[in-house]
């Protein structure tokens, strides 16, 4: 045992090799010139100049009218695309750095109950696996935590910085619940198939989750005359400070979830996953329900289904007036985010328009985690977090990245791989 | 009732047994009974086909001495009249686990168990040949007398525990008479199965390909011990050959695995007798090519409760489809000369049995071929056709009195009679009282009426249409009632004994309140069987069969009813990628006709071809996958550091709907590889997604031999608890190749020099490695290890075929080009444990620009359905040309797998696997239209529109077939959600 605590131990200080240099405060002016700028609204400027200033976007129009960029700095973009910072939602993106190894994995908490649990504090700016997210157009997240029945507490971070506080642009942005399964495993069968029965107990844990939530507001109406930081943190669901992301697939558990904030006063709901939510979007709708929608490239959950139900449920949502963000949970999750602009690719082979597609992990995810008045389009008085692609950003083979943006720094779009492409390109190239 | 009845018969057949003669006697003097016993008058079925009516079956000694209309008999007979009465043979149920106690579960301790825990003893514990059921064997009377009461005479027993079982007893129901009658054969065949020991935690086999491969070993090493050429002591091997010509059960529980063991047998020249699973309809062709005669489970599934309508919706059709097609199962058998026979095995009980061979018979089993599946065809099969099964001359006296057809629900089985000791289950001489009656008391007239069954009825007194409270018990031609008196504020009843006379009319006493006796007297009015024939119609409907959903290929969604044809297709216009010399050839013709690719150019024209339109849209070759793990049942042999001895071509799985997933991604044709669970892992199959057909049919022919060979942190298990298997580190990894190889070259010189030798089906694995037939597709991470394995081969004077995974490649790029290594990659995966944690998406990029020939892969249902993306990455990352992107999925895999002289390039004469995409291949937009493979079109968007609204339309009539089910009372089961493990490398297999 000993042995092998040693040697994670000297596992983790090979992991944390330092990463790219954050980028320094933008001191001067830069335009961007000539670039189709795709606004993140569903609008194109065709030809347009992009003036960034003091970190935030001064000015977008169109260059063919003005041009008057004397003396910035200017990046010339002709034929080039410019898009807004793609953004992730309910991330774990930093709390793990290498599946396997449990000494790095800072995702899931004890117990059932922990809404206090902050996952900002374990977010390690330095991961490798963050930096990769950059030369993909993935500049944004929400750094959720992952265990129980309320798993705590996200937020929402910039993927270029020194250390969480830096990362931090919205600290404690909501708290994540994860709705009772309709149906529970049973045991596996032969080959390969198991069969999952019905949860018996999905009623009983859905009023657990109600009595919860009633205590925790007795509690905040109390004079609280012992602190319980659990209902403390949970305060801000119902003060609606806090938006409240609620962990579910299936239909049944979406409509109940709905029905449940409701009756509870909950303003600011959010359904993650929502793998059935195409099944229920006039109730979606009514209630102006948004949703973060299950990884894109998935399986269909039953034989039964259509090939492409994943691919383009995000088109059945969109077209019902839902507001649709896309996530990546699940195997892989972490190192697969940053193909996240090929998860709303492949929604427009499925139905949905381009700019349409773009919407999905820009403006609406902006507008879902609550960030759209700094981040998710190109428009003036915005943070200048963009970035200029050689092509589409959203198919693989022109998301090609020369220059990105947070805040108006320019990123090094450098990370531990391509360092290893140079290195052994070189060494072969040398021989 | 039964109780008392048995008591008596005890009674009885105290005088009619015949003593152990040779017994000493202490308890009187020597009573033998030499008398016969005669059934009159009866309908006779001597076999399912020899039916005698108005015959005589005359008995003696337990055995059947003549049948017949003119038999003579003899004076010391107890003539029995069997007027109206039908005699059957009593039913057998040859696959049972009658009076053998189940084997308990050995606790597992806390490492896995690699070594035998016996000795003396064949090497895997989970081969047991020399048990025998009736060491282990204690008559049941309580289950005996439940089988009786079914109808059942003779069983067939075995220690349902192990791979291989040992015999089993074949025994005759005898409640009365010791194991010294019962027992008929106590080496009644002998049993094997895919399945474990419970009795044994050691870890080999851990999956079914695993277990086949230990059977085939096993036939082998018994085959040379039986020369003598093993000097050791092996009671197993001794068992096993002892055993050898009896008959061989194997129990496969369902199709596919019927097809499995009978390819066993079929190498060893044994035809096993199956355990069904009672789908056999489903690949009825192939069942019934095997040869094998099997054993049905009875046991149809009940309707799922479908009333929750969000539960509902995860029910999928093949599970619906299950419950209305498997009652047609055994008519399907029957009707293609199957010869099958039924089990109660799988009941919750012998009173099951009934009501599920009825709806066999509503589903269109024929009663002839049903009672043959009882009697003649269990007798046959276990080689006893001469003393059970029927009542032929010298047979057991064992057979079932009824009171009609036994194959109709009202039809009553008064007795049956194992070994000539009978059984009353209802007494036939018991008259039917059932019907109206009247009577009058103190001046007041009553009505009675008695309904339900024959020996219970239910009573109900009225008076001016009042009805009083009453008590009644009926027995031995007595009734006793007692009934309330008509004023209701007293509490006083009336008490009557009466009996009933020939005419059915009750005859007897009443005794008033006060004590005072007068005559009773009530006569009938109407007689109970008057009002049957309503009832019976009720009874038809409610047993009613729905239609029978029609079967497709495979038998579940997305399935072909009929499997689609090859074509002469002719693509106008499309551009196409061909991956020749000729590159992407824009607005091009290609013409594919039997199956291959026949003609590349413009304006072409073909008389008899559909032409497609294909303007806008790209041709191109079918992906490859060359790491996959669809279309399987077993991934990995985990239970040993070798397991070049199992093959994955042995388990593959051809329902798996991720083949259908794949082919809407474009993909024709992958390798299912063994996992990574140990560093020489089992043999690949490299085969078609010719959805639809069998497994066996999907396999390439010639098919070029590959195994899976893996390195780093799965091969010495590091990423779970498990520290006594060898190798734990990257330095026993080398050392385990190097041993191997070295056994196996000697093996192979023995071989090739013509002295004796043991075969060994690993080694022979490995002497094909060596002498370059067979080629190894490695998992590796990281440089060291990669780089080790190329020179340990290299010693050996061969190649490594191709590093899958390889995602340190680029470090050794060099070495692998030098060494004639191919590189098949993840696009872009990494993060995932230690040894990937310098892994770069660039991989593909520097492993082809060192000059190695690189494909894409996927090792995951998901990203196999569109590995054009992932192709697709390398031209984002690291700059590769479309071109050679594309070739990453297609000629590339095809090249590692030696099959590009068939697939992987439009070319004239290669195969017809082609696909037809809506937008650029390497494009996030473009779909796959159509995939065809040897011209075969098994995917096509606008079909897969229409199989989706029938199977919405199916689904809907099942779920309102399920609720009228259950409105109607029949049984229902909860909901279950099926959902298909996804399997990777690193998968534990999932059957143990």
């Amino acid at each position: 045992m000993k042995i092998l605590i040693t040697y994670i131990a000297a596992l983790c200080s090979l992991v944390t090799i330092a990463q790219q240099t954050p980028a320094p405060k933008q001191t001067q002016a830069i335009a961007i010139v000539g670039a189709i700028a795709h606004i993140g609204n569903g609008t194109i400027i065709e030809n347009s100049l992009i003036i960034l200033e003091d970190g935030k976007i001064t000015s977008i129009t169109d260059a063919t009218n003005s041009s008057n960029i004397a003396g910035i700095k200017t990046i010339d973009a002709k034929g080039k695309h410019v898009y807004p910072g793609f953004i992730i939602p309910n991330s774990t993106l930093g709390l793990v750095e290498i599946d396997a190894v449990r000494a790095s994995n800072d995702q899931a908490e004890l117990g059932n109950w922990n809404p206090h649990i902050r996952s900002l504090i374990a977010y390690n700016a330095e991961s490798k696996v963050v930096e990769s997210m950059r030369p993909n157009g993935v500049l944004l997240g929400q750094i959720a935590p992952r265990s129980g029945r309320i798993s705590g507490t996200s937020s929402i971070v910039q993927f270029d910085a020194w250390n969480w506080e830096d990362a931090a642009i919205k600290v404690n942005d909501g708290i994540h619940l994860n709705w009772p399964d309709n149906f529970t495993a049973s045991r596996r069968s032969f080959g390969g198939s198991h069969s999952l029965k019905p949860n018996e107990k999905y009623a009983e844990q859905v009023t657990e989750i109600t009595h919860y939530f009633n205590n925790a507001v007795a509690y905040n109406n109390g004079n609280k005359t012992k602190t319980n930081l659990p209902f403390e943190a949970l305060n801000g669901i119902f003060d609606s400070s806090k938006k409240l992301y609620i962990h579910v697939d299936e239909e049944k558990g979406i409509i109940d979830a709905v029905n449940f904030s409701k009756e509870n006063n909950i303003e600011n709901l959010v359904i993650v996953g929502g793998r059935d939510a195409y099944k229920v979007t006039s109730l979606l709708k009514e209630h102006a329900v948004s949703i973060v929608l299950m990884r894109v490239h998935s399986l269909p959950s039953s034989e039964d289904e259509d090939y492409d139900l994943p691919y383009k449920s995000a088109k059945l949502l969109t077209d019902a007036g839902i507001v649709v963000a896309l996530e990546a949970s699940g195997s892989h999750e972490r190192m697969g985010t940053r193909n996240l602009p090929f998860y709303a690719g492949t929604t427009v082979a499925h139905g949905l328009t381009k700019e349409q597609a773009l919407q999905l992990i820009t403006l609406n995810a902006a507008k879902i985690l609550g960030i759209d008045a700094m981040y998710g389009t190109l428009e003036a008085g915005k943070s200048a977090t963009l970035f200029v692609s050689e092509g589409d950003a959203l198919d693989m083979r022109t998301n090609k990245i020369t220059h990105a943006f947070i805040d108006g720094r320019l990123l090094s779009l450098e990370t531990h791989q391509t360092e290893l492409w140079e290195r052994y390109s070189n060494k072969y190239n040398n021989q | 009732m039964l109780k008392k009845y048995l008591v008596f018969l005890t009674l009885l057949s105290a005088c009619t047994l015949s003593a152990q003669d040779y017994f000493p006697k202490n308890d009187g003097v020597s009573t033998k009974n030499t008398n016969y016993t005669a059934i009159t008058n009866a309908k006779i079925f001597v076999t399912p086909t020899q039916i005698i009516e108005k015959g005589t079956l005359l008995i003696k000694d337990g055995k059947i001495v003549a049948s017949g209309t003119t038999v003579t008999i003899p004076k010391n007979a107890i003539i029995i009249n069997g007027d109206g009465k039908s005699i059957y043979p009593s039913f057998i149920d040859i696959y049972s686990d009658f009076g053998v106690e189940k084997p308990k579960r050995e606790s597992s301790g806390r490492s896995a168990q690699y070594d035998p825990s016996r000795t003396g003893y064949y090497w895997n514990d989970h081969v047991m040949p020399e048990n025998n059921a009736i060491e282990k064997f204690k008559y049941d009377s309580k289950t005996a007398t439940d089988l009786l009461k079914a109808g059942f005479g003779v069983v067939n027993t075995h220690i349902q525990d192990g791979i291989v079982r040992g015999t089993g007893a074949l025994v005759a129901l005898n409640n009365e008479n010791g194991n010294a009658y019962r027992i008929i054969d106590q080496n009644s065949g002998q049993y094997l199965s895919f399945s474990k020991s419970l009795t044994s935690n050691q870890s080999y086999p851990g999956s079914t390909m695993g277990s086949i491969a230990l059977l085939k070993q096993l036939y082998i090493d018994a085959d040379w011990y039986a020369k003598g050429q093993i000097k050791t002591k092996d009671l197993s091997l001794e068992a096993l050959n002892k055993n050898k010509n009896l008959v061989q059960f194997f129990e496969a529980e369902n199709r596919a695995n019927i097809l499995r063991a009978d390819k066993i047998g079929d190498a060893y020249g044994i035809q096993y007798v199956m355990l069904g699973g009672g789908d056999e309809y489903e690949r009825i062709k192939e069942i019934k090519e095997t040869n094998a005669k099997i054993i049905l489970p009875l046991n149809f599934p009940d309707a799922y409760d479908v009333e929750d309508a969000f539960l509902a919706s995860t029910l999928s059709l093949s599970d619906m489809r299950a419950w209305n097609q498997k009652p047609s199962n055994p008519k399907i058998l029957a009707e293609n000369n199957i010869t099958f026979a039924f089990t109660t095995r799988d009941l919750k009980s012998p009173k099951e049995f009934k009501e599920n061979i009825l709806k066999a018979i509503k589903a269109g089993l024929s009663k002839e071929k049903a009672l043959e599946a009882l009697t003649t065809n269990p007798a046959q099969i276990i080689g006893k056709a001469a003393i059970i099964g029927s009542l032929k001359n010298g047979s057991l006296a064992n057979f079932l009195i009824t009171s009609g057809d036994i194959f109709e629900e009202k039809t009553t089985l008064y007795e049956n009679w194992v070994q000539g000791e009978k059984t009353i289950i209802e007494d036939f001489n018991k008259k039917d009282i059932r019907g109206t009656y009247e009577f009058n008391l103190a001046n007041e007239t009553y009505k009675m009426v008695l309904k339900g069954e024959l020996s219970k009825p239910k009573l109900e007194i009225t008076n001016q249409d009042k009805t009083l409270g009453s008590k009644f018990t009926y027995e031995d031609d007595w009734v006793n009632i007692s009934m309330t008196t008509i004023d209701s504020t007293k509490h006083d009843f009336i008490r009557i004994v009466a009996r009933v006379d020939a005419n059915n009319n009750l005859n007897g006493k009443s005794i008033a309140p006060n004590g005072q006796e007068s005559p009773f007297y009530a006569s009938t009015i109407k007689k109970a069987n008057d009002d049957t024939p309503e009832k019976e119609k009720e009874l038809d409907e409610e047993q009613g069969v729905d239609a029978f959903f029609p079967i497709t290929y495979p038998n579940n969604s997305y399935g072909f009813s009929e499997l689609p044809k090859t074509e002469t297709i002719l693509f106008k216009n499309a551009t196409v990628w061909t991956n020749e010399k000729e590159g992407v050839l824009e607005n091009t013709d290609v013409l594919i006709k039997d199956g291959k690719i026949t003609k590349i150019g413009k304006n072409l024209s073909e008389a008899k071809a559909t032409v497609v339109d294909a303007k806008g849209k790209h041709l191109t070759s079918g992906i490859i996958d060359e790491h996959s793990h669809i279309a399987t049942e077993s991934v990995n042999e985990a239970g040993q550091n070798s397991s070049a001895e199992v093959s994955i071509e042995d388990v593959l799985d051809d329902t798996d709907v991720n083949i259908y997933r794949n082919l809407a991604g474009g993909v024709t044709s992958i390798q299912v590889l063994h996992g990574s669970a140990n560093p020489i892992g089992g043999r690949s199959a490299i085969i078609k997604l010719k959805w639809g057909q069998p497994a066996d049919q999907l396999i390439y022919s010639n098919t070029p031999k590959f195994i899976k060979f893996a390195l780093g942190e799965n091969v010495k298990q590091s990423n779970w608890s498990s520290y006594s298997r060898f190798p734990q580190s990257r330095m026993g990894v080398e050392q385990l190749y190097i041993d191997y190889f070295t056994r196996a070259k000697e093996y192979d010189v023995l071989k090739k020099s013509g002295k004796p030798y043991k075969k060994d089906i690993e080694l022979d694995v490995l002497a094909e490695i060596i002498n370059k037939e067979r080629f190894i597709s490695c998992h590796s991470y990281v440089q060291s290890e990669i780089n080790m394995l190329m020179k340990v081969v290299e010693k050996f004077n061969f190649n490594i075929n191709t590093f899958t995974h390889i995602l340190e490649g680029y470090k050794v790029a060099d070495k692998m080009k030098q060494h004639g290594a191919g590189g098949s990659t993840f696009s872009d995966w990494w993060a995932y444990k230690y040894e990937v944690n310098d892994a770069i998406p660039y991989n593909a990029a520097i492993m082809h620009n060192a000059g190695v020939t690189v494909a894409i892969n996927s090792d995951d249902a998901e990203m196999s359905r569109r590995l054009n993306q992932e192709a697709a990455k390398s031209v984002k990352y690291g700059g590769i040309s479309e071109e050679d992107a594309w070739k990453f999925v297609t000629l590339n895999p095809a090249k590692l797998l030696h099959i590009d002289n068939r697939v992987g390039s439009i070319k004239v004469g290669k195969d017809a696997d082609v696909v037809l995409w809506t937008d650029h291949p390497l494009s996030i937009y473009a779909k796959a239209e159509k995939t065809i493979i040897e011209g075969v079109t098994y995917f096509d968007l606008n079909r897969d529109e229409k199989m989706r609204s029938q199977i919405q339309k199916e689904k809907s009539e099942l779920i309102n077939l399920m609720l009228k089910a259950k409105n109607k009372g029949l049984k229902t089961q909860p909901i279950k959600k099926k959902e298909k493990e996804l399997l990777h490398c690193d998968s534990i297999d999932n059957e143990f």
